[in-house]
């Protein structure tokens, strides 16, 4: 069957799709974006976590069917969609191309003053603050983590550490004892509160 | 395999009653893993998600109308007043991720005695709306469960709301597990308070074939209760009488040994569960008489 729905804010059409696949498979084998990470296939360890309609679930447990006319948003279009959250879509095209996201790779940016690496523009703040605080270790668990965090900063700006465990409890990670990860949130928090 | 994506429910109700062995897809969170690992290939797959009803809810003058489709995360978020029992569970249930695509209904349509919200209607009191073509019945939630994974559902029916009574008074849920998250319950209690009519209802989850209630125990401690005119001097449980109402809510289990847990342990968990749960709730009923609010 045939699926349409909106990948990083452009529209994207799926064919060849197996009625039982799931969302995660289409994004990674038939769309060719591979940063929503394929684990656990039970919805256990959350590497998987796209936004479904705004809303982050485990793509692995969305049967492709059922994403026809909704919107989802990878790890790949973070950052743009980040951007746009904070200033707004302008008169440009807005989202972020198939092409673009597949290519997508990590650039960190210099807007952070203790930032280490890289130029240009490209990672989201929360991105940016994992790269900072040293919280991606093998990776593997990293997107599914971004997008989860992201979603928490975007409701609970000023979470405690309670909510962050909380909004996090879904995202295993077998590296790094989780104290990064959370050293990490914490600081996109903190430069969330001071941009403003 | 084939995709089924009524627009309506009267639609739904169509495709269910042409192809009865059509399994329904709404969150998706217990059939996509059994597709994922192979265990199932149904030939129709039915989904639920574009019929927006299944979404909503209606808070009535004595229960509450649950869409089937509400995911966990609505029912904390704006249905802690009416159900603290369900919402407690609903707390437990999983991850964030999870809770925001499952439901009750799947969790009744799965009917696994592991099920976390299954303790908590028991407990509340619940009629599951199940409806075909050949039309709508009510189907009380004692009635419901009917064997491992199987419950009363005929083969052209699908589950459309739970109606669950508004708490009267103060409810509480307990699971155990191996951490406070993405945890499937090695065993689960909850426990409703109703002053109304001055008794308590109980459930148990994974502790037996089908989730259950406690009928010995509510029946001894509605009794005990009532005897000692508790429910008016708001006096303190008696020690002796909450042991006794543990014993018997373990008394209530049917365990198996299995990789979360063994028998015995399960029965002890329960007992423990059911007095801690008797103690909270009695704590808060005595605080505030009207306080039906839950508390982890």
């Amino acid at each position: 069957m045939r699926v349409n729905f909106t990948v990083n804010g452009r529209p994207q059409q799926a064919d060849d799709v197996w009625e039982g696949e799931s969302l995660l498979y289409v994004l990674r084998e038939r769309l060719g974006l591979p940063g929503s990470k394929n684990a656990c296939e039970q919805g256990e360890c959350g590497s998987c976590t796209v936004r479904l309609d705004g809303v982050p679930v485990c793509s692995c447990l969305v049967a492709a069917g059922q994403v026809e006319g909704r919107e989802v948003v990878t790890v790949e279009g973070l950052a743009d969609f980040a951007r746009q959250r904070a200033e707004g879509c302008g008169t440009g095209a807005c989202g972020t191309s198939l092409q673009d996201a597949q290519l997508w790779e990590a650039r960190p940016s210099h807007r952070a003053s203790d930032s280490q690496t890289g130029e240009g523009t490209e990672l989201s703040p929360i991105q940016q603050a994992f790269i900072d605080a040293g919280a991606v270790q093998c990776g593997f668990c990293t997107p599914g983590l971004l997008v989860a965090a992201d979603e928490m900063l975007e409701n609970n700006p000023n979470p405690t550490d309670a909510d962050i465990r909380e909004a996090l409890s879904g995202n295993l990670c077998r590296c790094t004892g989780y104290e990064k990860i959370m050293d990490a949130v914490r600081l996109a928090a903190a430069r969330q509160g001071e941009a403003v | 395999m084939d995709f089924l994506r009524p627009a309506s429910w009267e639609e739904a109700l169509a495709a269910k009653a042409a192809h009865p062995t059509a399994v329904p897809i709404a969150g998706g969170t217990d059939v996509m893993v059994e597709i994922n690992f192979d265990h199932r290939r149904p030939e129709f797959l039915l989904d639920l998600n574009r019929i927006g009803d299944l979404c909503e809810w209606e808070v009535g003058e004595d229960s509450v109308r649950l869409g089937a489709s509400v995911p966990y995360t609505g029912i904390m978020e704006n249905l802690r007043g009416e159900l603290p029992g369900l919402a407690l569970a609903s707390h437990t249930v999983a991850s964030p991720q999870i809770r925001n695509r499952g439901g009750v209904g799947g969790n009744l349509g799965t009917a696994s005695p592991a099920g976390d919200a299954h303790p908590a209607l028991l407990a509340a009191g619940a009629e599951v709306e199940a409806e075909s073509v050949r039309g709508s019945r009510l189907i009380p939630i004692d009635e419901f469960y009917t064997g491992v994974k199987r419950n009363a559902l005929a083969a052209d029916e699908l589950i459309r709301a739970v109606h669950i009574k508004k708490a009267d008074g103060p409810q509480q849920f307990s699971k155990v597990g191996t951490r406070n998250a993405m945890v499937i319950a090695v065993c689960a209690f909850g426990l409703a308070l109703h002053p109304e009519t001055r008794t308590v209802r109980t459930g148990i989850g994974s502790a037996a074939p089908t989730p259950v209630r406690a009928k010995a125990a509510e029946e001894f401690l509605n009794a005990a209760l009532d005897e000692g005119g508790f429910w008016d001097n708001g006096k303190i449980i008696t020690p002796s009488v909450a042991q006794q109402f543990a014993e018997l809510c373990s008394a209530a289990c049917n365990p198996i040994d299995d990789v979360r847990g063994t028998a015995s342990y399960r029965r002890h968990a329960v007992g423990v569960m059911a007095r801690r749960t008797l103690t909270w709730s009695w704590e808060s009923y005595r605080g505030t008489a009207a306080r039906t609010e839950g508390a982890a």
